[in-house]
């Protein structure tokens, strides 16, 4: 069964390409409420290449942080994939299907061949382990070493992470650290087992704009010395173009759009992004405070909520060059370019 | 339901107790039992002090529903007559500790200067267990039906008092509270206008859960022959005639703890329904 | 932590002295005379004024309570009127039942209550959970002596297993005194698991979808030790304290529970004490009683010391 020691290899899953590390396909994931079903993730398709940083952008609602959560299979409950494949070539290069790997398999995934970090450094550490206990729980997970080579292993991590005076802040709990103190301890953590893809979920949101850019460089620097990939969530265009090289926007459970980073900034091919990027915050103008929730709002309206989409383009209702075709029938996924995909039919005006 | 024809009307009470499960049930458990003791001399079909050597610990069955007791006494009835002076009790009890926790409750979240002194001795009393300290003050004030009363009414006093004072020192702070102060409205008046009003709900459970803690420390005290007389039947001293037969007339012993079991549960049901009802943000989940 | 040590002794030393300070006004409201009532109707003048003397309480009010103060600060809690011993001998006598109940007991009550409130919170909204609401409330709608009887109907009486009541006399082994313990402690455990129940879920409640608990599981561990090791410890400082009230309950209930079973411990001694109006017996258990309380919360201030080191600052 799914979680025997052979790896469920389906024959199609042989077909993902040398250079992607993780391939969702069409994935669906609900909140599954009595009888109905919020729609949160709505046919999402992503690639994740080796060594390469894949941004998630979107706001809040739109289903790239349940993306995320749906890779590393820690939807809370109601939340459920009920379609689609997210393929995932492990270290040994088998090909495994997140979407349907078993529990125990599951385990052996997380944090050893995908570690995540997430939004809230001053709550995502337990406030009863020091950091040390922390890190070396990460590192005897999954590697059978004794507790002075993972406390080894964990004061190396805070090293990596830039910790000043690390070997003291190893004994030190989460409570007597700063909020991007806690966040480097986060990366050291979801790093020790040296995962080869990270997913970060919003990891820079809750943190001050100079500590911001510290983490992001970091972030950046890790990424060349370990070699890892990268999966990106966050809501801030201004983020994705310090640390990304693809970019897939999401709009109400559907990415819309998906290019490089430089084609996305310099030729947007949907509406939404375009007015994503007009209101990107002017940094001589805007720098002393974070700005991210007046970011978004030059864009007229509000997402719509996913229990009550409308039968068109969830974007219609909203969209500056709106048809009456957009609001008959849903847009299909469409070419703008070399590897330049948009989900508007009107993307030509654009 | 109507609900459905009459979309625009507001919710009516009823709608609203029977939409929550545990109330619904807690309630109607509690006029049963409440309906049962107060009609007891229509329902029950023998007197409750009625002797009849001969028919003495007869199991139960079609002639004695609960059996018979020592003396040949009808269970069923007694239990119903018991239910009249163990309800009595439990509401007299938090009838009193409500007036007491009350008042100390908003004097020491109104007034800085009593609070330390009243804070620390609702802290002190806190400290002893109910039933020991309702022993303890039985003992002092002499035994009958007012002093277990008195006592139960003292014992569960500091509870009400810890809430109200939480709250007052909430309300004290709410801005309409400031101005009708800063308007020179007399103190004993904000209190009963604002402070009052605003503590109905809080109250309202707690006190519900305190009818059922006092009619379970009420039966602990008869059962212990400290509190009311041994004669008096309570479900409590009705329990305790019994101990001497266990093993032989189990059925005076089972039926009057059935009673008290499901009155207390009630209680308890409704004290949830309430807080539920009243204030879904004091629920926390318990 | 000093400070939060000193400031938690300090708090345990006013509310100890407020608690003694209760003690005597109780003992003292007594309407009446207490030496005349002690003594009963048959009594000469001379003898009650002889009792008055020998209690003390022929002095104004305010002597009383400072000799009352000077005795129990040199540990004295005064002379028993019936048993013709100190009041403190009298009650360590009678310790060993009781302190094995209550102890016998939490460890019944914490060894329901923790699993099944875990559970509980665990598979939240399913059968399970709404049964176990739905028992613990029963649980604590009945009274514990009753309990007590209906164990014994069932297992002394008609199955035998256990000794209906007594404590195998004072020659008795101590397994045999234990075995004199099994149906009180389950029927006082049983009880007192309901609150510990719904206080263990409701904060695991609280815990179980904070962001740590999430972290923990993208590290890649078995729900049982996320569960156990990152979730439990952070619901147990709310858990402690409930046990901690737990223990007044569980006191409170072993008075009536050692009456039902002829447990010869300190809650008989205050019972026959109340029948016999032995007025210092009454006062020093009560104190006793209260300061064991006190000190049991004490103590559990003193656990979140260990377990949250936040509290260490």
């Amino acid at each position: 069964m799914a979680h025997s020691a052979a790896v469920p290899v389906r024959p199609e899953a042989a077909m993902l390409a040398d250079d992607v590390m993780l391939k969702a396909d069409d994935l669906q994931t609900h909140f599954i409420m009595g009888s109905r079903a919020a729609k949160s993730v709505d046919g999402v398709s992503l690639t994740v290449r080796r060594g390469e940083t894949l941004a998630v952008v979107g706001e809040s609602g739109s289903g790239k942080s349940v993306t995320s959560l749906s890779i590393m299979r820690l939807l809370a409950h109601p939340g459920r994939i009920v379609g689609g494949r997210i393929l995932y070539r492990l270290r040994d290069g088998t090909v495994v299907d997140l979407a349907t790997t078993g529990q125990k398999l599951m385990r052996s995934i997380r944090g050893r061949e995908i570690a995540m970090i997430f939004q809230e450094p001053m709550t995502s550490l337990n406030p009863l382990f020091t950091v040390g206990d922390q890190i070396m729980e990460m590192v005897r997970l999954h590697e059978p070493v004794s507790r002075n080579e993972a406390r080894a292993r964990a004061l190396e991590m805070l090293e990596l992470v830039e910790i000043p005076a690390a070997a003291k802040r190893l004994d030190q709990y989460p409570h007597e650290m700063s909020g991007g103190m806690r966040q480097r301890v986060m990366i050291a953590l979801a790093l020790a087992c040296r995962p080869a893809l990270l997913i970060a979920d919003e990891p820079t949101t809750a943190l001050d704009v100079t500590i911001q850019a510290q983490i992001l460089d970091l972030m950046r620097r890790l990424q060349r010395e370990i070699g890892m990939s990268i999966l990106f969530v966050t809501h801030n265009l201004g983020v994705v173009a310090e640390i990304a090289h693809e970019v897939a926007v999401m709009y109400a459970g559907r990415v819309v759009e998906q290019a490089s980073v430089t084609d996305l900034f310099a030729r947007p091919k949907h509406p939404y992004t375009k007015g994503l990027l007009a209101c990107i915050p002017d940094p001589k103008r805007d720098r002393a405070t974070d700005g991210s929730r007046r970011m978004l709002d030059p864009i007229p309206g509000s997402v719509p909520s996913i229990m009550a989409l409308p039968r068109g383009c969830s974007f219609a209702p909203r969209c500056p060059l709106v048809e009456p075709a957009c609001e008959a029938e849903p847009p299909v996924l469409e070419r703008a370019g070399v590897n330049h995909l948009t989900r508007c039919r009107r993307h030509e005006l654009l | 339901m109507a609900a459905a024809s009459d979309a625009y009307a507001p919710p009516r009470l009823l709608t609203l107790i029977l939409q929550r499960k545990t109330l619904a049930v807690g309630l109607l458990i509690l006029a049963v039992v409440t309906l049962l003791a107060v009609l007891a001399p229509l329902v029950a079909p023998y007197s409750p002090s009625k002797l009849s050597i001969v028919n003495r610990l007869k199991p139960p069955g079609a002639e004695w529903f609960f059996g018979t007791d020592e003396f040949g006494r009808d269970i069923f009835s007694r239990t119903i007559y018991a239910g009249q002076l163990s309800l009595l009790v439990g509401a007299a009890a938090t009838a009193f500790a409500c007036v007491v926790g009350i008042a100390l409750g908003i004097v020491a979240g109104f007034f800085r200067k009593a609070d330390a002194l009243v804070s620390r001795v609702v802290d002190a009393m806190m400290a002893f267990p109910d039933i020991l300290l309702a022993i303890a003050l039985v003992a002092a004030l002499g035994p009958s039906l007012a002093t277990v009363i008195v006592a139960l009414g003292i014992v569960y006093a500091p509870r009400l008092a810890r809430i109200v004072r939480a709250s007052t020192l909430v309300i004290r702070e709410l801005p309409y509270v400031e101005a009708a102060r800063a308007l020179g409205v007399p103190t004993w008046r904000i209190m009963t206008r604002h402070v009052l009003r605003n503590l109905v709900s809080p109250i309202l459970v707690q006190a519900t859960f305190i009818f059922a803690y006092a009619m379970l420390a009420e039966a602990g005290l008869s059962f212990l022959g400290v509190g009311v007389s041994p004669e008096i039947p309570t479900w409590g001293t009705m329990i305790a005639s019994g101990r001497q037969y266990v093993g032989q007339a189990d059925w005076m012993t089972v039926f009057p703890g059935i009673a008290i079991v499901l009155t207390v549960l009630s209680l308890q049901l409704v004290g949830d329904g309430l807080r539920d009802l009243l204030d879904p943000r004091l629920r926390k989940d318990l | 932590m000093v400070r939060f040590v000193l400031q938690r002794f300090l708090g345990m030393l006013s509310v100890m002295f407020v608690v003694v300070t209760i003690v005597f006004v109780i003992v003292r409201v007594a309407p009446g005379d207490p030496a005349a009532v002690m003594l009963g109707p048959d009594a000469t003048p001379a003898d009650i004024e002889a009792l008055r003397t020998r209690l003390g309480i022929d002095r104004p009010l305010v002597m009383q309570y400072v000799f009352f103060l000077g005795q129990l600060l040199r540990g004295d809690l005064g002379q028993s009127i019936f048993l013709d011993m100190p009041v403190a001998s009298a009650l360590l006598d009678r310790a060993e039942p009781t302190f094995f109940l209550t102890l016998f007991s939490i460890l019944i009550a914490a060894g329901i209550a923790l699993p099944v409130g875990i559970m509980a919170a665990y598979r939240r909204g399913t059968f399970f959970d709404q049964s176990v609401t739905t028992l613990t409330m029963l649980a604590a709608s009945i009274p514990s002596f009753w309990l007590g009887l209906i164990l014994i109907q069932v297992f002394a009486v008609r199955l035998g297993w256990f000794p209906v009541a007594g404590y195998g006399g004072p020659d008795a082994s101590l397994m045999t005194r234990l075995s004199h313990l099994v149906l009180p402690a389950v029927a006082l455990g049983v009880v007192s698991s309901a609150l510990i129940t719904r206080f263990t879920r409701a904060s695991m409640l609280d815990v179980l979808n904070d962001d740590y608990v999430r972290t923990a599981r993208s590290k890649g561990m078995s729900e049982f030790r996320v569960v156990l090791r990152h979730a439990f410890k952070n619901a147990l400082i709310p858990v402690l304290t409930v046990i901690g009230l737990t223990a007044a309950l569980l006191i409170s209930g072993a008075v009536v529970t050692e009456t039902v079973f002829s447990l010869p411990g300190v809650g008989n001694l205050v019972v026959s004490a109340v029948l016999r109006r032995d007025y210092p017996v009454i006062q020093g258990a009560l104190l006793v009683i209260a300061a064991i309380y006190v000190l049991i919360n004490f103590g559990i201030d003193m656990l979140y010391l260990m377990i949250d080191p936040r509290v260490r600052y």
